[in-house]
């Protein structure tokens, strides 16, 4: 029986299953427009199935859906596990998890309507908005309340970043979406022209920042070391990482919006503190990898370590190419180019997603009264599908979003472009396959893991974990 | 460029501004000192323990780790020195994005002037017959006007065929030139309201009449009174038409918008038209419209 002497599982069972329910709607989806981009009646000239309609849900469905149940689950755990208490309340936790999955469905219905606001990754109109608003405030209060009332002195490093992220979302989410409604579904942003364009990015960026970056390092910070069986490599890295990530994140949006009406000066800064943002993310890197060091041998036969060291591998080279990419001479190069696609896919596959799957596979099993799940040879498959896949889908979107950025510069000696857009569109059209091919690979990775999950749950009773006493 | 209501505003960005990456390097600075591990020893733990099993060591931060963060520090005061970044101060380079846009247009203008200059003076009916001056025009064709007239100037719905010889505002070399300089605004007002559905049907199959295509004989007899109140005024008593105001001449097989059918014809009564063709005089030379205006003669040429 679960009581006050036993952990909240219920919540974190059902936000983990929901996590390989929406990563497969979401990345199918997202295969389908990938699809659209090369077979253009793909959507029987539907405007339900059209691309600019389809794509909000894909994003939205893998970030706020997958990546956020991902986030969920595991900060439900840690924060338990990691301050010997029971959840402050499991009513709260409850609402949290059908409000969100009310949120999501919403989402699924209006986007594909065409309701939108038309801001990137905010694109939900105002009535949901402020369902989102009310939901993520009952989340935030059970989990700080949780850390309140924790039994033990300090708070462990991977609650700090979970704690960001739930903090930093809810400012961002209730700024950004300030809106005048004028109909049920139809409402204007609160700001004009060039500011909304920087609120907007404010938004934007720090979505990265916090959402798929500071949660999953939350994630990160638990499972590797737990999955390890060492212990952090450093503390005192952790601090140092940890202030400045957060602090640096906040300036960086600007780099969005270069060479564009916004100021000289705002670009300017946005593109300085994106380069000092790259120490601080590395240091999640190195303290990610090196909690390994005696324990590299794991990784040989140990597939959800790999899926772990291999995601903080992607994070490490996704956060230098942002970096990289947001100096203007470079931007310049790949700004609205594929070159984009590739490097947020290279964060959100290769980063939040393997990150997402390993602590899942971790977390599964002892949810279901398991040792660990029905078959680990088919994580060992899903975890090398899932490499092959990210690199496919990356390398094709790098090739042709710096032939699309080569193309659009080139200009003949009477002043014209070389190329017209279209002929930029026919040469990237190989890629487009190759990026196809690589998101049915990643795909097909999940629904082994669905049925690997199904396996593993199937009949079994849901485990009651008593609250442990802490060490000291 | 003034972008600040007041110096204040400048002053509270720049000294946030260095505050902020000074707060970053005091952060590093206060957590490198080093601690000598003890000889052969394992790292120091921190002594904070959860979940069983999760502790922490405490080594120190990475060297090369630090040595990046001030790297890109240091880059990062640099930059703000020579670049417009800290408030209003311009910065040691003077750089600015719109003046880089106007020193690499000035370039490039001042490498192809040459070019369009050989031309300018030769009249377009000769230069639409010169392979070189083609080849340029069709480039600027293709991108500047391909986008809404076609890669090959066949044009789509609302935006008309240059390849053909009917010409909405004259097909002269002077009136062509003139269309891509000024832009064109053509202005077919809606008569849904005015006229009901059934008034409209009647005036749809008199135009249809007009080119000979097929229509209802009794329901065209009923719309040419109306026509001729109404339409004839830019479309002509004969419906000819008019390129004073871009009004097409209903008596050819030519259709802007549709082809031809009696729901296309309804929905232009209707609901009216509003053909747009934008300036481009502050987007290309005269040299460049010169050119352009021969390549487009040429396509009917």
């Amino acid at each position: 029986m679960e009581d006050k002497s036993t952990y909240n599982y219920k919540v974190v069972r059902q936000f983990a299953i929901m996590t390989v329910v929406w990563g497969i709607v979401g990345m199918l989806v997202g295969v389908f427009i990938a699809a659209e981009l090369i077979w253009p009646d793909l959507g029987l000239q539907l405007p339900w199935l059209s691309f600019g309609r389809l794509r909000p849900l894909h994003t939205n469905a893998v970030i706020f859906a997958f990546g956020g149940c991902a986030l969920f689950a595991t900060s439900y755990y840690v924060v338990q596990r990691t301050c010997h208490t029971r959840l402050l309340s499991d009513r709260l936790a409850a609402f949290h998890f059908w409000g969100w999955q009310l949120v999501i469905v919403l989402a699924a219905v209006t986007l594909p309507l065409g309701y939108t606001t038309s801001k990137e990754y905010a694109e939900l109109e105002w009535p949901i908005d402020i369902l989102i608003a009310v939901v993520w405030v009952a989340y935030a209060i059970n989990f700080f309340g949780t850390m309140a009332i924790r039994k033990t002195p300090h708070i462990y490093v991977a609650n700090w970043f979970f704690g960001a992220f739930v903090l930093t979302v809810a400012l961002l989410h209730i700024v950004n979406s300030a809106e005048i409604p004028v109909t049920m579904w139809k409402s204007y942003s609160a700001y004009a022209g060039v500011q909304d364009a920087m609120v907007q990015w404010w938004y934007g960026h720090n979505a990265v920042g916090f959402f798929l970056t500071a949660g999953f390092l939350g994630m990160m910070y638990y499972f590797i070391p737990k999955q390890a069986e060492r212990p952090v490599y450093s503390y005192r890295l952790s601090v140092v990482h940890f202030w400045a990530l957060i602090f640096t994140y906040m300036w960086a949006g600007p780099h969005h919006l270069h060479y564009t009406a916004l100021p000289d000066w705002t670009q300017s800064i946005g593109m300085v503190f994106s380069l000092i943002l790259l120490a601080p993310s590395w240091g999640g890197m190195i303290n990610g990898i090196m909690t390994l060091s005696g324990a590299w041998h794991k990784l040989r036969d140990d597939p959800i370590l790999k899926f772990l060291v291999v995601s903080v591998s992607f994070y490490g080279m996704s956060t230098f190419e942002g970096p990289m990419m947001s100096i203007k001479t470079v931007n310049a190069l790949s700004h609205y180019t594929d070159w984009t696609i590739g490097h947020v896919h290279s964060g959100a596959l290769g980063w939040v997603a393997m990150v997402s799957i390993g602590s899942m596979y971790y977390l599964i099993p002892r949810l279901f009264n398991r040792d660990s799940m029905h078959s680990v040879r088919a994580i060992n498959l899903h975890f090398w599908i899932t490499t092959i896949g990210v690199v496919l889908y990356i390398a094709a979107m790098w090739i042709s979003g710096v032939t699309q950025g080569l193309m659009w510069r080139a200009v003949n000696a009477d002043g014209t472009l070389t190329y017209s857009f279209v002929e930029s569109v026919k040469a990237s059209y190989p890629y487009y396959g190759v990026r196809l091919l690589g998101g049915i690979v990643v795909l097909s990775g999940m629904l082994i893991m669905a049925w690997n999950v199904w396996k593993t749950v199937q009949g079994q009773k849901p485990t009651v974990a008593p609250v442990q006493a802490p060490a000291h | 460029m003034i972008q600040f209501i007041s110096n204040t505003w400048s002053v509270y960005i720049t000294v946030l501004t260095l505050i902020s990456i000074a707060g970053c390097a005091i952060l590093l600075k206060s957590q490198s000192k080093q601690r000598k591990r003890r000889e052969g020893g394992a790292p120091e733990v921190t002594g904070h323990k959860w979940d069983d099993t999760l502790e922490e060591y405490n080594n120190p931060l990475p060297r090369w780790w630090m040595a990046l963060f001030y790297i890109t520090i240091v880059f990062g005061l640099g930059y703000l020195l020579l670049y417009p970044g800290l408030g209003s101060y311009a910065g040691l380079l003077g750089w600015s994005s719109h003046g880089q846009y106007e020193t690499e247009k000035a370039a490039a203008e001042a490498l192809s002037k040459p070019l369009y200059d050989k031309f300018a003076q030769v009249d377009i009916p000769t230069l639409a017959r010169n392979a070189e001056a083609h080849g340029m025009g069709e480039r600027l064709f293709l991108n500047n006007c391909a986008q809404c007239h076609g890669s090959d100037g066949g044009g789509r719905p609302g935006f008309p065929n240059l390849r053909d010889n009917d010409w909405l505002y004259g097909g002269t070399p002077e009136a062509i030139v003139e269309t891509i300089t000024q832009g064109r605004q053509a202005m077919m007002p809606a008569w849904g309201d005015q006229l009901g559905p059934e008034g409209v049907r009647k005036v749809a199959n008199y135009v249809l009449s007009l080119s000979g295509s097929r229509h209802d004989a009794a329901l065209a007899a009923e719309g040419k009174t109306t026509f001729e109140t109404l339409c004839a005024a830019c479309h002509g008593p004969a419906g000819t038409g008019n390129p004073a105001f871009g009004a097409p001449n209903l008596t050819d097989h030519v259709w802007l918008y549709g082809n031809g059918s009696e729901k296309d014809i309804v929905q232009t009564i209707t609901q009216g038209r509003n053909g747009r063709m934008p300036s481009h005089a502050g987007v290309l030379t005269p040299e460049k419209i010169h050119l352009l205006a021969a390549y487009v003669y040429g396509l009917s040429h």
